[in-house]
């Protein structure tokens, strides 16, 4: 590797990085959604797919082979540019806020870091911009296909993300005041130490803030209890109505990537992120690798029960009313924030 | 903090390369599935959908304001949301930068007035209120 610069070097590593983050990102969707079938079926006392392969596990790669070959439609009322633009901010934008999540931990290969693709000071900025973003897939959506189901759905889905926006975001102030930084790493940092008990959710307090930015992030991915946007009783399928083939697919593809997303921030932000729950109980891992995956089994095993939260949620909880769900927003969650940060700012400010 | 043997700049670098390679899988799969599928059009077919009649007119109407109204204040509040955050970095050096160990608490706490004052105000005027009649709204 000596012929190589460090440039090269770190450009290689990164690549390499993205490509199996991603691969590995766009499988997780593909099984999350058929995750969902089956806790949802079994909660439902019925099966969930089970005849694709064994327990149904080639289920989510025969839909997306029948996605691929289904008609691509295009309305004739549609707004061309924007009606195929919209699938495509949609899905990008989902799968970019994963390149700032730290995985692991820190590992180093060539001083460049493994476990994290982007290790930058603003991360959790670059979480909240992305995610921001994704709002303009979802308006440009409803608006060029021209359809009032869909139109209702998108506007509906827009006023509801950018209102909880609001929660979730004052939601973090409490633990970028506990950890100082911007920076995922360093907020996961300052969780560490005694295991469970310093995690933001029980020993940093913040279990007010977990519960506002759990509510808050179920609005923002636009899942039960807060699924009007496609509320099927009302809106046919809100705003992806007019959608086929794999341009449809791309708006589940996105919702399923942002609740992954959305794991991952929970995961960082208040369960610790990659540390182990039981602190300095379990021995240190004397061999490099079990000390590389032993923190990544961790940070898999906190999303996935994260997941499994939100899909229990869903099969338990029934659909908001749409003025509730909007007072709920403003009302609520929003002045529980605000005191929130002042609780948490002024013991801060007392134990010094 | 681990040593880096780079300058910091470069790890804007992979987000870079993930927006692209992102963008670039979305087009790709938009692009894969129009040459996959068959394409067999007819007038009806690519009609907006409307539960199967023929579409009343068209989806560019009114709709009602307090969507507007929900963006605007969307907009206000993300905005003293942001301002925060600053705050909230730095807060824990507060004490040693200003020499006073309440001062932080108390500056962030005039301005969260100021928030709660205009949240009040909203509230109020019943811009929040998505179920009553409304008729000067």
């Amino acid at each position: 590797m000596s012929h190589l610069t460090d440039f090269q070097i770190f450009l290689i590593l990164s690549i390499l990085k993205i490509a199996v983050v991603l691969v590995i990102t766009l499988t997780a969707v593909a099984y999350t959604v058929l995750l969902e079938r089956k806790l949802l079926g079994r909660m439902q006392n019925r099966w969930g797919p089970s005849r694709v392969g064994p327990f149904g596990l080639l289920q989510p790669l025969a839909d997306g082979i029948k996605l691929f070959l289904k008609e691509d439609l295009m309305p004739m009322a549609s707004e061309r540019p924007l009606f195929i633009l919209a699938p495509i901010i949609a899905l990008s934008c989902a799968l970019i806020s994963v390149a700032v999540v730290p995985f692991g931990a820190v590992t180093r290969i060539a001083g460049v870091d493994m476990f994290d693709i982007s290790d930058i000071n603003i991360g959790l900025l670059v979480i909240l911009g992305i995610t921001s973003i994704g709002v303009y897939g979802i308006a440009l959506s409803g608006w060029s296909s021209n359809n009032k189901f869909a139109l209702l759905g998108s506007l509906r889905a827009t006023s509801q993300v950018i209102s909880y926006e609001l929660a979730l975001g004052l939601s973090l102030v409490g633990v970028v005041l506990r950890a100082g930084s911007l920076r995922l790493r360093d907020i996961v940092d300052s969780q560490a130490g005694h295991g469970l008990f310093s995690w933001n959710l029980i020993g940093g307090g913040q279990i007010i803030a977990f519960f506002i930015y759990l509510m808050a992030a179920y609005a923002e991915t636009n899942r039960a209890p807060f699924d009007l946007p496609e509320a099927e009783s009302e809106l046919v399928a809100g705003y992806h109505t007019e959608y086929s083939s794999m341009k449809f697919a791309m708006f589940f593809m996105a919702e399923y990537a942002n609740m992954i997303t959305v794991a991952c921030v929970a995961t960082l932000l208040f369960l610790g992120g990659a540390s182990s729950p039981f602190g300095n109980l379990l021995p240190t891992p004397t061999s490099p690798i079990i000390a590389a995956i032993l923190p990544i089994f961790w940070f898999v095993l906190k999303v996935f029960s994260f997941l499994c939260l939100y899909i229990w949620v869903r099969a338990t909880v029934p659909r908001f009313r749409y003025d509730q769900l909007m007072s709920f927003g403003w009302k609520f969650l929003l002045p529980v924030a605000i005191l929130n940060i002042i609780a948490t700012s002024l013991v801060l400010a007392l134990r010094g | 903090m681990a040593m880096h043997n780079y300058p910091y700049i470069w790890n804007y670098l992979p987000l870079v390369l993930q927006i692209l390679v992102a963008l670039g899988l979305a087009c790709g799969m938009v692009g894969a599935s129009f040459f996959i599928g068959k394409h067999k059009n007819s007038r009806t077919k690519a009609g907006a959908y409307e539960c199967g009649m023929d579409p009343v007119g068209d989806a560019r109407g009114r709709f009602s304001v307090r969507f507007y109204m929900v963006a605007m204040l969307f907009i206000l509040f993300d905005v003293e949301a942001v301002f925060m955050l600053p705050w909230a970095v730095i807060f824990r050096r507060l004490p040693q930068i200003t020499g006073s160990k309440m001062f932080g608490f108390y500056e962030m706490l005039v301005y969260l007035g100021f928030v709660a004052v205009g949240l009040f105000y909203v509230w109020k005027k019943g811009i929040l209120d998505w179920s009553a009649e409304k008729g000067d709204l």
